[in-house]
């Protein structure tokens, strides 16, 4: 069974000529088939553990260890990872002028399986995600994230988590700047993924709302580049109803 | 990615009102009382290579150019050397292929040198080289020129002449290393159909420097694919005017610039004739220290031009630092009265962004440049219509792409 351990990470990052610490320890342990969420205030350092397990150079590693099945993940580069089963939905998907969608979707998906995938069987698979998606046919022909609305974007993320099938799923703030069909939608992807039982998902959230259609089975409150409380799903709702306050409030030392 | 997109309306043309003008490039639109395009020149166009003074650089038309790189052919120093380049013309049946003397009065109707190195190359050639396609003939094969550098100077003159409604594709082919400069003329007859592709893939150090002039008949089609990858200068200046109405005219271009290499195409469309399309569409992608592409793209609708149909763009994609793309498209408009004229110049990165984006998929890093690559300059190369030559650029520019990964 696949598990992501995150062992005390430190990570930093530069900005103005300085060297600022934004994850100040982090354990987690995400095994297969369980969705955790990992809700926090703005700033607080969740999508910085997001892009750091995905290997964005931007990132520091200053300390701690990362493993998906006892391999050291932070000695992987980006695509090593990939490789190796871990995905990240971003925030904000890149334009990548000139690649279209399906030619994209192809060169991962041969990248992630170590073989190019039939023809036949993936023109219907993409076609078959597609329509799950509500997506229509003539998003394939487009280049990758230009000119995409927002809900189209984090369709667009939620299809590739759809057809590479990682062993780790990050889901980076998929839920904000969704309407509620939108999410409903995508909600709907993440939860066929699940369904499965073949992935661990790491759900990083700002808001409880994407909570009512991804029912998660850990709860972990991120405060200050680290975690300072985890639970159940019940914890999700004493969020809904006091919010970040009582984590902030003091709590957070700069 | 920066982006400069102008479609300028008949109406704001016409109501002389504020004309939407290119922000992120130098791009400009005129409604002009007089040409720019001729007036910034420094000299009127001339066969003779004395009307024009010796270029210091800082002229309009020579401040992107490295003069110090142009092995002399601007300052009358470089002197033909006798084995400069090989040519060797294959034509299928029904072409005529000669080599005629200075004198022959098929050269020079397409137009004039307009700088110091075509007049110079003008005044220089000895023998030039005539391929005539009859009229009406159609052929099923392409004429292919092949321009081999043996190392020297040379100054060299081409004319292809298609009759009326002949059909034509002509592939010419600059490979080894030589310093060229010449004049190519293509003269289309009414009704003609001609594709020409040249091919610049010359040695690193080869410098070549050509005009090319192209005469488009009532109702012809003129269909010009530039594809320059070699060469340490290479400076092309195609140009196109109209002998009759109803002409059309396709400029499509190509250019892969590496470190070191400075690469210019200098294009002027002049619709000098009423009701004549053309529709220009260059793309280049740079790599390395001191990778410098230049494009210039003039298109001027003459007073007389009722019902110019014009578009024109470049695309240029920086894969690393270092490089420098000057990308300046100019439409100067002298009538209202035409169907459409626009343009649009962009020039984007490719960025770790988007590097770390395809990785992030599990796409290996050479692979993601690849990727980008090949999908920026494939809608360009699907529209050249000439099989062989869309698979042939395809490989060339794998080829470019694994030379930068190594």
């Amino acid at each position: 069974m696949a598990t992501l351990e995150i062992r005390d990470l430190h990570v930093t990052v530069e900005a103005d000529n300085s060297t600022k610490e934004i994850l100040k320890g982090v354990d987690l342990t995400v095994k297969q088939g369980e969705t955790h969420a990992i809700m926090g205030p703005n700033g607080s350092g969740k999508s910085t553990l997001a892009y750091s397990l995905a290997g964005h150079p931007k990132y520091t590693i200053t300390g701690g260890t990362v493993t998906l099945d006892g391999e050291d993940v932070l000695e992987m580069s980006v695509d090593e990872r990939a490789r190796a089963g871990l995905f990240l939905a971003m925030q904000y998907p890149v334009e990548v002028p000139g690649v279209s969608v399906s030619n994209f979707l192809r060169t991962s998906a041969t990248a992630i399986r170590g073989e190019a995938p039939k023809l036949r069987t993936w023109v219907k698979e993409v076609k078959e995600a597609m329509e799950r998606l509500n997506m229509d046919p003539s998003f394939a022909e487009r280049n990758v994230n230009e000119g995409f609305s927002g809900g189209e974007k984090k369709r667009h993320e939620i299809l590739q988590l759809e057809l590479l099938k990682p062993k780790v799923a990050i889901l980076d703030e998929t839920d904000s700047g969704l309407d509620v069909d939108a999410l409903r939608v995508v909600s709907e992807g993440v939860n066929r993924v699940r369904e499965t039982g073949e992935v661990g998902t790491l759900l990083i959230t700002h808001y409880t709302r994407i909570l009512r259609y991804i029912k998660p089975d850990h709860v972990h409150v991120f405060s200050a580049g680290r975690i300072v409380e985890s639970g159940g799903a019940e914890l999700a709702d004493k969020l809904e109803e006091e919010g970040y306050e009582g984590y902030t409030k003091g709590g957070a030392s700069e | 990615m920066a982006e400069a997109q102008n479609s300028p309306t008949l109406e704001s043309a016409r109501a002389g009102g504020p004309l939407p003008v290119g922000s992120t490039t130098a791009g400009s639109i005129a409604v002009a009382a007089e040409s720019t395009v001729a007036t910034r020149m420094s000299a009127p166009p001339s066969f003779d290579v004395t009307d024009f003074p010796v270029p210091h650089g800082r002229e309009e038309e020579w401040r992107f150019t490295p003069l110090e790189r142009l092995r002399g052919l601007h300052d009358g120093t470089a002197v033909a050397t006798g084995e400069g380049v090989k040519v060797d013309v294959q034509a299928p049946e029904g072409v005529t292929v000669e080599t005629v003397g200075r004198d022959d009065a098929r050269l020079g109707k397409a137009g004039t040198p307009v700088d110091r190195v075509a007049a110079q190359a003008y005044s220089a050639f000895e023998k030039a080289g005539v391929v005539t396609v009859p009229k009406e003939t159609v052929l099923t094969e392409p004429i292919r020129i092949a321009v081999h550098g043996e190392g020297g100077v040379a100054f060299g003159h081409q004319v292809i002449e298609l009759g009326a409604f002949a059909e034509a594709v002509v592939v010419i082919d600059h490979t080894g290393d030589a310093v060229l400069a010449g004049n190519v003329e293509y003269i289309l007859g009414d009704g003609a159909k001609l594709t020409v592709v040249s091919v610049q893939d010359w040695d690193e150090k080869a410098v070549h420097v050509a005009q090319h002039n192209a005469l488009v008949g009532r109702d012809a089609s003129f269909r010009s694919v530039v594809v320059t990858f070699g060469g340490d200068v290479v400076r092309l200046h195609p140009r196109v005017s109209y002998a009759g109405t109803g002409g059309e005219a396709e400029l499509f271009g190509l250019y892969f610039t590496d470190a070191g290499q400075h690469q210019e195409h200098r294009l002027l469309v002049d619709h000098n004739t009423p009701h004549c399309k053309s529709n220009v569409a260059y793309k280049g992608a740079l790599q390395g220290d001191d990778a410098h592409a230049v494009w210039i793209g003039d298109v001027l609708i003459e007073a007389k031009a009722e019902g110019t149909d014009t578009y024109e763009m470049n695309r240029n994609l920086v894969l690393t630092d270092g490089a420098r793309v000057d990308s300046v498209p100019n439409l100067e408009i002298e009538t209202g009265e035409i169907v459409g004229a626009g343009h649009a110049s962009a020039t984007g990165r490719f960025d770790d962004e988007q590097l770390f984006y395809l990785m992030a998929r599990g796409i290996p890093e050479h692979e993601a440049r690849r990727l980008v690559v090949r999908g920026f300059f494939a809608e360009l190369v699907q529209q050249i219509g000439v099989a062989d030559i869309e698979e042939r650029l395809i490989a060339k520019i794998e080829e470019e792409l694994e030379a930068s990964v190594a």
